[in-house]
Order: structure tokens, then C-alpha cells, then sequence
């Protein structure tokens, strides 16, 4: 059971940290000044959320685990975070469809965590859902901007759209520790979710014009710790300072 | 006074209120609302502080001043940080909002127009130079985490809006 809580927790955790991971990477290369600084907000929110699961997670499992261990020192098979927030900054419209994507699903998994019977994570999902509105305003408003913008605004939008939708699935697909978090009341009923959650992505896609792929095709894996062949790099960037000098501290 | 703490030790209140936020140095932590709670236990404090957004890169620094500046009038102190309940703008106290619009940003509304400007655009928050309310929202996140960029189209000057967080 400790155990089950300690997986979720960094499946929690590790969605926003890659995600935070990926929009700090556009500190300095907005499009504008305006979303640089936006971009970068959301990323220190999501590092902000990130360290309340770690310092909870590294209390479960006492020993020397701190929130720098858990984040620093796993290697890629350890980290669960799906598939979709490991996608890179190809383009704006790129950066904007994956935090969407994202922030939809987020937004309702934190309305049912705000209901845990597990008191830290009640108190973390309380605390982020405030933030995350800001950051669902901020994509979905930009989604709507951009595919009905210019023709090129449109297209970039739409390649966007067709790379990223197959990776959407994977957020609301239940894998044994979520499901076991949730007939435990801690954890969110993803099944429920999902009916939302395309509700949402479907009409806010047809309305402003814009084609989700017809295959059905969805990726999945990295829940569980199979990655796409992205994540080496973001881990030999993220991890350098510790895997080069030790237990360095600032 | 903030009422909350009006139990504790007058010393240990004005230490406390010397502490500021290092990103609006106007503001003592206590205006700002972010320490909910102090335990007193024989010269040892354990001072609960809540963070304005989770991301808040301040934390940390407040609550190393915060230790400071009890150990400079002769108490040990552990500071912990604690979730529960959310911080919202409401934390801010009367002179907090006096001495923001002072410095330059604009202080948070009550929290349903609050939403109506930041969600629906309409245009209410006064601008701290001109006092207009014809102002717009330039964007949800601004210099800070807890701040979102306006502008006055009457004075045409930018200005950050605390943001009311419920």
C-alpha cells in the first residue's frame, strides 16, 4: 500500500516535472515577452507542485530519500510520467497543443484529487488547481488563436494536432497502481475522466477547426517506464550537475 | 495587528514583521499573510508559513530570514512549511493593500470580480498611478507568480495586478 502511494506520487510528480522540465527549456525563446513569461510561470508552478509530491514521497520511504534524490537520481525506466509531456518544443504550435492536451486532463485530475482521502495530496491538489485554471486559460485561449489565425498559423496548428493527439490517450488510461489509488479513494477515477476530457478536447478541436487523426492510433508506455527516445536527452540535461558532482549542493 | 497572531509576544510579532518579501520588499511577511501560525515552547518557535503559490521561489529565502531574525532576538526557531489552508489574497491584510497600490501594484480585488477580470476581460482593477479603471489584461503571469500584467489605456503605463487566488 506504501508502496502503491510511493508509485503514484512519483507518477504524479513526474508529469509535471517533464512537463516543467520542457517549458524551462523556453526561458529566453518565447515568442514574445509576454509568453516567455507565461511559459516559464507555468514551469516554476509545475516545479512548485513537483516538490510538494517529492517531499511527500520522500517522506514514505524515510531512509536518506529527499525530494533531489527522487528527482535527480532515477534512471529512465524509473519515471512514469506519460509519454506526451516528453514531446520537444518543435514549434510554438507544438508547445501550445501539448500544454492543452495536458492542462485539460490536469485540470479535471486535480478537481477529483481535491476530494482524496489522503490528506497531503488533498492539500497539493488544492493548492495546484489554482494554478492550473491560470495555465488551461492561457493554452486553450492560444489554441483558438493560433488555428484560427493565419493560413500558417492553421497549418502548424493542425501538424501539431496530428502528432500530438495519439499521445493524449495514455493520461487517462488507468495502469494497476492508478486503479488500486483509486478503489482506495486516494487516487482519481480515470475512466470517468476520459468521457470529459474528449468531450472537452474533441469540441474545443472541431470548433475552431481543427482535424484530430482518423487511425485511433494511441501510443502508450510511459507510465511505466518505457519511454520515447526523447527522454535520454531531457535526463542528461536535467540530471548533469548531480551525475557530474555528487551530492552537489548550491 | 494581524489577528491571528495577536496572541504571541510583541517582541517576537515586530521581529517577525521586520521580515519581508524578498520580491516586494514593501511588504512584511505577515501583511502578505504567509505565516499562519507561531508556537512558543520555552525561547524555541516553530513557525508555520504557507506559500503564496507552490512554485514560490521566496519560500525558502523567508523562512531562512525568518529564523534569522528570531535567533537575532535570542530564540531558537524551526520554520515548517505547511499546505493547508491554500493561501489566498484574502491573507493580505488592510495596510498589505495600502502599502502595494503605494509601491506600484495593484492590489487583488474581491474574488469574483477578481475572475471577471481575469478570466472574462473586464476591465475594473485601478491603475496604481491614474487610478482609471480602463485598464487591460496584457497577461495572466507577470514579473512574479502571484502577479499578472496590465496596462492603463488612459495613463498608457504597465503594472502588475496581485492576483486574488481562490
Amino acid at each position: 500500500m506504501q508502496d502503491k502511494l510511493y508509485n503514484y506520487l512519483l507518477m504524479l510528480g513526474d508529469n509535471s516535472m517533464i512537463l516543467g522540465h520542457r517549458l524551462s527549456e523556453l526561458c529566453g525563446h518565447g515568442p514574445s515577452l509576454e509568453t516567455d513569461i507565461a511559459l516559464t510561470n507555468m514551469s516554476l508552478d509545475l516545479f512548485g507542485q513537483v516538490r510538494s509530491y517529492f517531499q511527500y514521497a520522500a517522506k514514505l520511504k524515510a531512509g536518506d530519500a529527499t525530494e533531489d534524490s527522487i528527482a535527480f537520481l532515477r534512471t529512465e525506466r524509473n519515471h512514469h510520467n506519460a509519454l506526451l509531456v516528453e514531446q520537444p518544443n518543435e514549434d510554438f504550435a507544438h508547445v501550445i497543443t501539448r500544454q492543452y492536451f495536458f492542462d485539460q486532463y490536469h485540470l479535471l485530475l486535480l478537481e477529483q484529487l481535491c476530494e482524496s482521502k489522503d490528506e497531503q495530496i488533498n492539500a497539493i491538489a488544492h493548492k495546484s488547481i489554482k494554478e492550473v485554471k491560470y495555465h488551461h486559460r492561457f493554452s486553450k485561449t492560444w489554441m483558438k488563436r493560433l488555428a484560427q489565425g493565419t493560413r500558417v498559423s492553421h497549418e502548424k496548428m493542425q501538424a501539431a494536432v496530428t502528432s500530438l493527439y495519439p499521445y493524449t490517450e495514455e493520461l487517462t488510461k488507468a495502469n494497476a497502481v492508478e486503479n488500486e489509488m483509486f478503489n482506495q479513494g486516494i487516487g482519481a477515477d480515470l475512466a470517468s475522466i476520459k468521457s470529459v476530457y474528449y468531450e472537452e478536447v474533441d469540441g474545443l478541436l472541431s470548433n475552431i477547426g481543427l482535424q484530430k487523426p482518423e487511425e485511433g492510433f494511441f501510443y502508450k508506455g510511459g507510465k511505466e517506464g518505457i519511454h520515447t527516445e526523447h527522454f535520454g536527452f531531457i535526463l542528461s540535461d536535467f540530471q548533469y550537475m548531480q551525475r557530474t558532482y555528487p551530492n552537489m549542493t548550491w | 495587528m494581524v489577528a491571528h497572531l495577536s496572541h504571541i509576544d510583541p517582541a517576537i510579532y515586530q521581529a517577525l514583521y521586520e521580515v519581508s518579501d524578498p520580491e516586494i520588499p514593501v511588504l512584511s511577511v505577515l501583511d502578505l499573510g504567509v505565516v499562519r501560525k507561531v508556537k512558543e515552547n520555552n525561547k524555541h518557535l516553530e513557525v508555520d508559513i504557507t506559500p503564496t503559490y507552490s512554485g514560490c521561489p521566496a519560500m525558502d529565502m523567508i523562512a531562512v530570514e525568518i529564523k534569522y531574525a528570531l535567533e537575532s532576538i535570542g530564540y531558537t526557531a524551526k520554520v515548517n512549511l505547511v499546505l493547508t489552508p491554500a493561501w489566498t489574497t484574502d491573507f493580505i491584510t488592510e495596510q498589505g493593500k495600502q502599502k502595494l497600490l503605494k509601491y506600484g501594484i495593484a492590489p487583488p480585488l474581491e474574488s469574483s470580480l477578481d475572475k471577471q477580470v481575469l478570466f472574462e476581460d473586464a476591465r475594473l482593477v485601478p491603475c496604481p498611478q491614474c487610478q482609471s479603471t480602463n485598464t487591460k489584461l496584457v497577461s495572466q503571469f507577470g514579473s512574479t507568480a502571484c502577479k499578472s500584467l496590465f496596462k492603463c489605456e488612459e495613463c498608457l503605463e504597465p503594472f502588475d495586478y496581485f492576483k486574488c487566488h481562490k
